[in-house]
């Protein structure tokens, strides 16, 4: 439990609006939620076109996955930071999370809600932004993977800070499809 | 002796089916009601400040818990509250926080406790730093309290870091976690408790019950998903001062919901200390009776002197004597 106990401040001092230990990207979180709103339509958008990436892998693999990486990042960035708020983490988890971006969360969780949520379903942190697990809650319920949310998330891998979640996750799927189909071709050995 | 072992003592054996040596996991595995307590830390480095904080407790509870910053204020850490009670033979209940440490510092932390005799861990998210006294804090929150309990069940279950790395001797501890029935998004709320017992937690205590309809309601649902019999749940409660202190702790404190009814209550009433004792010792009855709640987490802020005369008055102990200091480990 909190403490009564005021940290002293001179009288002078000038303390600029919004001071915060987490600095918000954006203090407009419109498009943010509407893209919780619409989380259905979204889903079914990312899925078509990751779909279309992974049907893309042989051109990406002749190009070099390497040199593919700047430009995707430059346009997976802008997309994501305008739509979402992204903040890079480069190992995107929004199908789990009702089209709300964990990375918002002052406390970065990808679990869920702490339990500081206020009782208007606005942020313990931020007083002024909705939560962003409310948020992911509600999105959730309105997607086809709606049990999703569920799943236990692992810690967040720092060193895949800033790089493309779309390009890491289509080539992963790659990999995961040549997998299936090699027990067949009768591979041995390392892979 | 002490939880801990004299140096050299080959370690009792850890009973069938249990996870620990420890007696709190005894005690709810046994389906006894249990009772567990909040020490507030001191701003000290002074040892006996810690023993006679915990004095209190003595005979009247199974378990203490050590905060680890909480309301991200500073005081002695959970780890050093822990090695000292460990001493004397205290059960505690070490509490991790994610707001300050890293996945290495937590890890190497974990260890450290249970060579220490530490048989109880408790894994947090932990409040913000805008709630404490030292607001300019970066906010760490590098794993989250799922992740933090997945890594401590499998460094004890797999016994490993994180990384993969081998630990030649596991820590055997009883891993829990902390449910918050009353704050939004409340159909998650189940779920997440789910969820949580998925990641490895085998307790959970919950912040103060201030509402029993929405107490109720939230367990009947985790009695649905038939969660309470995977997990020992223990209901938060604690005396509040006065209504004005109620209504302080509402609207500064992280978390805690406090409907007007128990506001009005105190505020009508002639000597306010002692109807927030009254209205706790009530809630505890009231919450013993809801089937699947295993015991009671008591945060008696600055009111420790109050949690024996509030445990006997309720009566949730029957017959039983917790541990105290002199009787066998």
């Amino acid at each position: 439990m909190a403490k009564v106990f005021r940290p002293f401040h001179p009288k002078t001092a000038y303390v600029p609006e919004g001071t915060s230990p987490e600095r918000r990207i954006a203090a407009k979180y419109s498009i943010r939620l509407w893209c919780v709103r619409w989380a259905r339509l979204l889903e079914w958008l990312y899925n078509t076109f990751a779909e279309m990436l992974l049907g893309l892998h042989p051109l990406w693999n002749a190009i070099g996955y390497g040199r593919v990486e700047r430009p995707m990042k430059f346009v997976e960035r802008r997309v994501k930071e305008f739509m979402f708020d992204c903040r890079m983490c480069g190992q995107c988890v929004l199908s789990s999370t009702g089209m709300s971006c964990p990375m918002n969360c002052p406390k970065s969780l990808r679990n869920g809600p702490c339990g500081g949520v206020r009782a208007d379903g606005n942020c313990e942190v931020e007083p002024d932004m909705p939560c962003v697990w409310v948020q992911a809650w509600e999105g959730s319920q309105r997607m086809r993977a709606s049990d999703q949310i569920l799943t236990v998330q692992k810690p967040v891998d720092q060193s895949l800070r800033e790089t493309s979640a779309w390009l890491r996750s289509t080539a992963a799927k790659a990999a995961e499809r040549r997998d299936a189909a090699e027990p067949a071709a009768g591979g041995e050995g390392t892979s | 002796m002490s939880a801990g072992g004299a140096p050299g003592a080959a370690p009792a054996a850890i009973p069938d089916g249990h996870s620990s040596r420890g007696r709190l996991e005894a005690i709810l595995r046994r389906g006894e009601f249990a009772v567990t307590a909040e020490l507030s830390p001191p701003d000290s480095a002074d040892p006996e400040e810690v023993y006679e904080l915990a004095k209190v407790f003595d005979g009247w509870v199974d378990g203490i818990n050590a905060t680890d910053g909480s309301g991200a204020n500073c005081h002695m850490s959970s780890v050093g509250i822990c090695a000292l009670l460990t001493r004397v033979g205290y059960a505690p209940i070490m509490q991790i926080s994610c707001r300050d440490r890293n996945r290495i510092a937590i890890q190497g932390d974990v260890l450290g406790a249970a060579a220490m005799g530490v048989q109880n861990i408790l894994c947090l998210t932990g409040d913000g730093v805008q709630a404490g006294d030292q607001p300019g804090a970066k906010p760490v929150f590098d794993l989250d309290c799922m992740s933090l309990l997945e890594t401590v069940r499998d460094m004890r279950e797999n016994r490993r870091f994180l990384s993969g790395r081998p630990i030649s001797t596991p820590p055997q501890v009883f891993i829990g976690g902390a449910i918050n029935p009353f704050a939004p998004p409340y159909g998650f709320r189940p779920l997440r408790l789910k969820k949580k017992i998925e990641a490895g937690a085998q307790f959970v205590q919950s912040q103060y019950c201030y509402d029993i309809p929405m107490l109720e309601t939230y367990m009947q649902r985790v009695r649905d998903l038939g969660l309470h019999e995977q997990c020992f749940i223990l209901i938060g409660v604690g005396p509040l001062a006065s209504a004005r202190a109620a209504k302080w702790i509402r609207s500064n404190v992280p978390g805690v919901h406090i409907p007007d009814s128990v506001i009005d209550r105190l505020d009508g009433a002639e000597k306010q200390k002692a109807e927030g004792k009254k209205l706790c010792v009530e809630l505890i009855q009231q919450i013993r009776e809801i089937e699947g709640v295993a015991g009671i987490h008591l945060m008696a802020y600055r009111q420790e002197e109050a949690v024996a005369e509030i445990i006997e008055t309720s009566g949730v102990l029957k017959d039983r004597k917790p541990w105290r200091p002199g009787d066998a480990t």
